[in-house]
């Protein structure tokens, strides 16, 4: 159940005697379980606040980081609606990166799911204790006041006080029991589930947010870093006589990687850094270096003969993962007919359109930091142990991200600031350039997928055997991990939608020569793009419509429980392919050269459904439409979901037309945006968004589960038009864009 | 050697190299960090300006070029940015945010020299500047909406 029950009289506290004379409610709430931070008995430590001021004004200090998925409106709503606050007092700011704001780790889709039942009983408590000050004044029971657009109202009277003019009576309130706080009812939401615009409209189109790449301290240094184009490479000399005299560069010296211990942290990859006045100056000195490297054991990594190596590994026998059942050995034998496939998904990078950047000032025993981070927490955990600073003498201050994408949850850039901040004994800014973010990221692994699959005389999967390969996230903390974990695993390959009596899951070892790191959807890029495709295959053997085949595949009515606090419902998984094939119209004829692709996911607890239809003319395909359907539950901001799914759509698209990260000679071919694509405005298709109406169900993520639809769909419906089967991203390589 | 640079009618007076991108003099020299770096080599349009009413991507431009010339940076205003403005507004268009500026002074740039643009002409004018988080569609809508509040205000 919701954590909602779980939060008790204990969890609330009242903070007083603020400059502003307001009251601030604070409530503790713990994440997913796996993210439990665990507390010391007895102690109690708030780390999601409300402040209520005494001219009305509402704040509301939001604890996960924005990049983009308005997580600060979403809460902001929640918080709102259940305190009746008019939305135009809402403001947020963002928490810096502390033990006291619980976990801050902005990854996973799951910000909404965990702290929308916090936020929404913090609402009602202090709507609750407004409304008592009010029954005071008046001198009525609290029946008799109700609270409305930020005044409380006497029933009886029609008398209203404002929000603000009872903040001082309100104050002096014990919190009310637990017990007593009734949440409201969905049909009685104002803001939940309605269109919200974002909290940061403003900032955003007057460009005043600030990003990371944005913070300004007095007398503060930029700086670049040459790194070794080989993954651990490191500096053997280098000549800095031309940086050194580049206009603006003031020191050049060597900063040696930071090796994170086993099973946690990042580190920082080291090699050549530049300090300059300026930005430019930094990045021109970088230019002129000239290093010599030690390239170390990756120097001989190939990405094209990796590709050939994993092909031939799961075309044997691998390592059976649990969750494989019956015998598909058997159903082989007696199918009527078997198909078989391999599927390739290249390395991909985040490429977020602010590069990764920090801004740092060590002194003494202090560390500060302006950073554009999904994970504030394990950036100042990654620093006290770098930099040996007790964890409370080190504040991250969290600014706006400009794309996170998974990118920015991997703290090394922050490192970075930090190493040359305490050898320059001056405040830095480190920024990287696009070709250093291209070329050093933590890279969404390559993977290969053998699939083999029988249907019995109607058409109906009988067997599905599923060999899969790719390094492994876990290699990037434990470098000896060479096969796929199980966490990994149960990204959409154990936990399939689909009902398939004879299931076999082997994993193939493959040894990771880049640092493999999480990006938007993750492995759901990997698993719905093999599982979307073999279905479509299977489709096409078995003569049957796709949509249909997928309904018949998803099976009977069932809930899988046990798996998650979440339970898979196959009903949802069908009414949301059933909803994208209406609005699609799936089955009506389409112009000549086009065509329809479906492709179904269940990531991050929501359940999604796309279609796509492409025209093919010349050999180039166009993306014209896109139907995407979304049960994420309770749906919190409809339009910002909506804008999530069309971003998702962009995003999926971008890696199934353009997405490749190819390395030679253990170095990253790809340099910036021009051999790095992405999709554009003019290749932008029409994108259609259905959101579920779910608000009795607890909201599940939005900001991830749109994307691996895309790949597979794009591919099926290319199939669809041509007859051509595309099993290998991304399409450039075929010509087709 | 110090020279002045006119930024949304106000006068810098800054000393820097003459190679330096403008981008750069804006945002390090001078200080007016809405104007965004994203790739360094006019792929992106993150770092749109414009120069004397010319769209112009400030990353690959020296400093030098702009001297005595009218640079106009999302700090600025006019009034087809703000129609433009408000119809990011109305369609909730941003999400990180981060590439907006460039979209919004590629956008007035369009609406200055196109009074009522195409789907076509949209897709020409703004493909020069990438939106990770893929708010492309929001985007040709606003400038729509841009033009229908401009229109409507006549």
């Amino acid at each position: 159940m919701s954590k909602i029950q779980q939060i008790n009289r204990r969890d609330f506290v009242k903070l007083f005697g603020l400059a502003t004379g307001g009251i601030i409610l604070g409530c503790n709430i713990s994440s997913d379980s796996k993210d439990f931070i665990p507390q010391i008995e007895g102690t109690f430590a708030p780390n999601l606040f409300v402040q209520i001021q005494k001219d009305g004004n509402i704040i509301l200090m939001a604890s996960r980081s924005e990049m983009g998925q308005g997580i600060r409106t979403s809460l902001a709503s929640a918080i709102a609606d259940e305190l009746e606050a008019d939305w135009k007092f809402i403001t947020v700011q963002q928490a810096t990166g502390n033990a006291k704001y619980g976990n801050q780790n902005t990854d996973g889709s799951r910000s909404v799911r965990t702290l929308l039942a916090p936020m929404r009983k913090m609402g009602a408590t202090a709507k609750a204790m407004l409304i008592t000050a009010a029954s005071k004044k008046w001198k009525v029971s609290e029946a008799d006041c109700f609270a409305e657009n930020h005044f409380v109202i006497n029933k009886n009277t029609s008398e209203k006080i404002f929000f603000g003019d009872l903040v001082e009576e309100a104050a002096k309130l014990t919190i009310p029991d637990d017990a007593t706080i009734q949440l409201k009812k969905v049909e009685d939401f104002k803001y939940i589930g309605k269109t919200l615009k974002s909290v940061d409209l403003k900032a955003f189109t007057h460009g005043t947010a600030t990003y990371g790449i944005d913070v300004r301290i007095p007398n503060m240094k930029f700086a670049a870093i040459a790194r070794c184009p080989v993954t651990f490479g490191s500096v053997k000399s280098f000549n800095a006589n031309a940086a050194e005299k580049t206009p603006g560069v003031e020191k050049v010296f060597q900063l040696d990687r930071l090796v994170p211990p086993t099973g946690s942290f990042f580190g920082a990859l080291g090699g050549v850094a530049v300090i300059a006045n300026n930005t430019w100056a930094a990045f021109q000195g970088k230019e002129s270096l000239e290093i010599e490297w030690n390239y170390g054991e990756n120097h001989s990594f190939d990405s094209e003969k990796f590709k050939q190596t994993l092909t031939n590994r799961i075309k044997e026998k691998g390592k059976l993962v649990p969750g494989s059942t019956g015998k598909v050995d058997d159903a082989f034998e007696e199918a009527a007919k078997t198909v078989e496939a391999i599927y390739h998904v290249p390395f991909l990078v985040h490429a977020p359109m602010e590069v990764p950047n920090a801004t740092a000032w060590f002194q003494k025993n202090k560390i500060e930091v302006w950073a554009p981070v999904q994970d504030p927490q394990t950036a100042r955990a990654e620093l006290a142990h770098f930099f040996e600073i007790p964890l409370e003498n080190i504040t991250v201050n969290v600014t706006f991200l400009g794309g996170g994408f998974g990118r920015k949850s991997k703290s090394d850039f922050v490192v970075e600031a930090v190493a040359l901040s305490k050898k320059i004994k001056a405040p830095v800014q480190v920024v990287w350039t696009r070709e250093d973010d291209i070329q050093h990221s933590f890279y969404h692994a390559t993977s290969a997928q053998y699939l083999k699959g029988s249907l019995d005389t109607n058409g109906q999967v009988t067997g599905w055997l599923q060999r899969v390969a790719f390094p492994s996230i876990v290699s990037s903390f434990k470098p000896l991990s060479e096969y796929a974990s199980g966490f990994e695993l149960n990204q959409g390959f154990t936990n399939n939608p689909y009902n398939i009596s004879n299931f076999s899951l082997e994993n193939a070892k493959a040894e990771a020569n880049l640092r493999i790191g999480w990006m938007r959807s993750v492995v759901h890029i990997h698993s719905g793009f093999g599982n979307n495709s073999f279905v479509d295959e299977l489709a096409f053997a078995a003569k049957k419509d796709a949509v249909q085949f997928h309904l018949d595949l998803i099976g009977a009515d069932r809930v899988i429980e046990g798996r998650s606090e979440f339970p898979y419902d196959s009903k949802r998984m069908k009414a949301v392919l059933k909803n994208t094939a209406k609005v699609s119209n799936w089955g009506k004829t389409i112009p000549e050269n086009h065509g329809l692709g479906v492709a179904i996911h269940y990531s991050f607890y929501s359940y999604v459904a796309t279609i796509v239809e492409v025209s093919v003319i010349n050999e180039k395909v166009k993306v014209e439409n896109v139907w995407t359907t979304i049960d994420c539950g309770l749906a919190l901001n409809k339009d910002n979901i909506k804008n999530q799914l069309e971003g998702a759509a962009i995003f999926g698209m971008s890696l199934a037309l353009y997405g490749k990260i190819s390395v030679k000679e253990g170095a990253v071919e790809q340099h910036n945006y021009y051999d790095y694509e992405m999709t554009r405005m003019k290749d932008a298709p029409k994108i259609h968004v259905d959101i579920i109406e779910a608000m009795h169900e607890r909201p599940t993520g939005v900001g991830e589960p749109g994307v691996p639809v895309m790949a597979p769909a794009i591919c099926n419906a290319i199939f669809n038009a041509t007859g051509k089967r595309i099993r290998s991203l991304p399409l450039v390589d075929f010509g087709l864009v | 050697m110090s020279k002045n640079l006119s930024i949304n009618g106000k006068s810098y007076t800054i000393d820097v190299q003459d190679d330096m991108p403008l981008l750069w003099a804006i945002r390090d020299i001078v200080g007016l960090t809405g104007t965004k770096f994203g790739c360094g080599v006019s792929q992106c349009g993150a770092c749109s300006v414009l120069i004397d009413g010319t769209l112009t991507k400030s990353c690959s431009m020296p400093v030098s070029y702009a001297f005595g010339k009218e640079i106009f940076t999302i700090e600025g205003s006019s009034p087809n940015l703000e129609f433009l403005r408000e119809a990011w507004n109305e369609g909730n268009v941003p999400q990180c945010g981060y590439c907006q500026s460039g979209q919004l002074i590629a956008a007035t740039s369009l609406l200055d020299a196109t009074e009522n643009p195409t789907d076509k002409d949209i897709d020409a004018a703004m493909s020069s500047n990438i939106c990770r988080c893929g708010t492309y569609t929001r985007i040709k809508k606003a400038i729509h909406k841009a033009v229908a509040l401009k229109n409507e205000s006549i």
